[in-house]
């Protein structure tokens, strides 16, 4: 689904981290795997160090913690929200929706539109598009957007083909209306014909979690899991997103009139540096215009990745300047989307930690 | 060329015999996806060339006539 937007702006992106800082050293102990071979995979996957949230600490705290100080600094108030989103993969609540529980906890008015939206990976990229969206309308003006994700306790200790990469984070992106022209293309494609290929199977509905789901399997390149762990299918995975994802940066290029060179930076979603090191390669980018350092230093929270590559690799500087970005997801769903669009001038560009 | 990818597979998996003729180094579990990922880095190291991400699929590896033929299709000479 191609779409197009004018007259919308990202005005400015705040990334909340946990403290908690966990290397791969202090868990390749427990990979059923030699380790001259884990050491091979923390190389080739550029995997690092990675934080992880405090037991107890929920996607929302993060969120919340991250609002605060969005509010105490100045940096927006209160009642100039329209629009709450929430995207994520881990609610507090099947029901009620974390976005209104977070709208209750600041007491924002009643007319803000809470949302929540089960999205991964391409969750920066689907909550843009759903906020621009909302922006089409009259009556708003201003949209926070919120990608949060803690889904390190639904990892198993002994899956070393995702436990490495993991990571917790939150990032709020405010979204608003602006009388710059310019385009701002987007890209969305899904498969749920592979939906199996990242997914927590227990734990919902169709399979609540019980004692049987808790029990821990081998599997064959022996790692151990249980149904109520993520699995990911990697080898799937990654042949999808090779095969789906350079046509997709492609077409929407020819669409925006440019060419790979007129892109100043390509912020990507990052599994691990193999896969992004290939994505660049096939799309004609030099390493150095799209950052591979988020895996490395703090993990994969899904996607709050993109926001915090931005937020890492620009920092301040994004107060000053502006830049051509294409960003883009793929993952959990099948789903994966991108975006091009002018990013700079922002209000507030940072990390904090919590 | 042969001879060169022998001896990367046997450093990555030395407890094979990689000279077979005829055995399928994926289906007799000779190389997982690991494995794979690793030799591809290998690979790119020794012979001076880039593999493309959306040739790294378990099928290109499964003989050394496959690899051999990813290789002068990547590149090397």
């Amino acid at each position: 689904m191609n779409l197009k937007f004018k007259n919308k702006r990202i005005a400015g992106i705040l990334t909340i981290l946990p403290k908690r800082v966990v290397t791969f050293e202090e868990e390749m102990g427990n990979y059923n795997f030699p380790e001259k071979k884990s050491l091979r995979l923390k190389k080739i996957m550029g995997y690092n160090t990675h934080r992880v949230a405090a037991e107890g600490q929920c996607s929302s705290d993060f969120c919340i913690q991250g609002l605060q100080y969005i509010f105490d600094n100045g940096l927006l108030l209160k009642n100039e929200i329209d629009a709450l989103l929430f995207v994520s993969q881990s609610p507090d609540y099947f029901m009620p929706p974390t976005s209104n529980l977070i709208q209750g906890h600041f007491g924002l008015k009643h007319d803000t539109i809470c949302m929540d939206i089960n999205q991964g990976c391409a969750g920066f990229e689907l909550g843009l598009m759903q906020a621009f969206m909302l922006l089409e309308q009259e009556s708003v003006n201003k949209v926070v957007l919120m990608n949060a994700d803690v889904l390190s306790p639904k990892v198993s200790i002994h899956d070393r083909n995702s436990k490495p990469l993991i990571g917790d984070a939150a990032a709020i992106t405010i979204v608003e209306k602006t009388d710059d022209p310019e385009d701002i293309h987007v890209a969305v494609k899904m498969d749920g014909t592979g939906a199996k290929a990242l997914i927590i199977p227990a734990g919902g509905f169709r399979m609540p979690c019980s004692e049987e789901t808790a029990i821990e399997h081998e599997d064959e390149a022996g790692n151990f899991r249980s149904l109520n762990n993520l699995v990911m299918q990697g080898d799937d995975v990654f042949n999808f997103v090779q095969r789906e994802v350079p046509p997709m940066i492609h077409e929407l290029l020819e669409r925006a009139g440019m060419t790979a060179d007129d892109i100043d930076w390509y912020m990507f979603h990052q599994p691990n540096k193999f896969m992004l090191n290939k994505l660049a390669d096939a799309i004609g980018v030099p390493y150095g215009k799209m950052p591979s350092n988020i895996v490395e230093n703090f993990g994969n929270a899904s996607g709050v990745t993109v926001p915090t590559c931005i937020s890492y690799n620009l920092g301040e500087k994004l107060e000053q300047e502006s830049y051509q970005m294409c960003l883009a997801g793929f993952g959990v769903g099948l789903t994966w989307a991108s975006i091009i669009m002018k990013v700079g001038n922002l209000s507030f560009n940072r990390i904090i930690e919590y | 060329m042969k001879e060169q990818i022998v001896t990367i597979l046997t450093e990555l998996r030395p407890e094979f015999d990689f000279t077979h003729d005829g055995v399928d180094f994926i289906e007799e579990g000779m190389l997982d996806s690991f494995d794979i990922v690793s030799l591809v880095d290998e690979l790119e190291s020794h012979f001076g060339i880039k593999i493309q991400g959306i040739d790294v699929i378990p099928e290109n590896f499964s003989t050394l006539d496959k690899i051999e033929t990813l290789l002068k299709k990547s590149g090397a000479a």
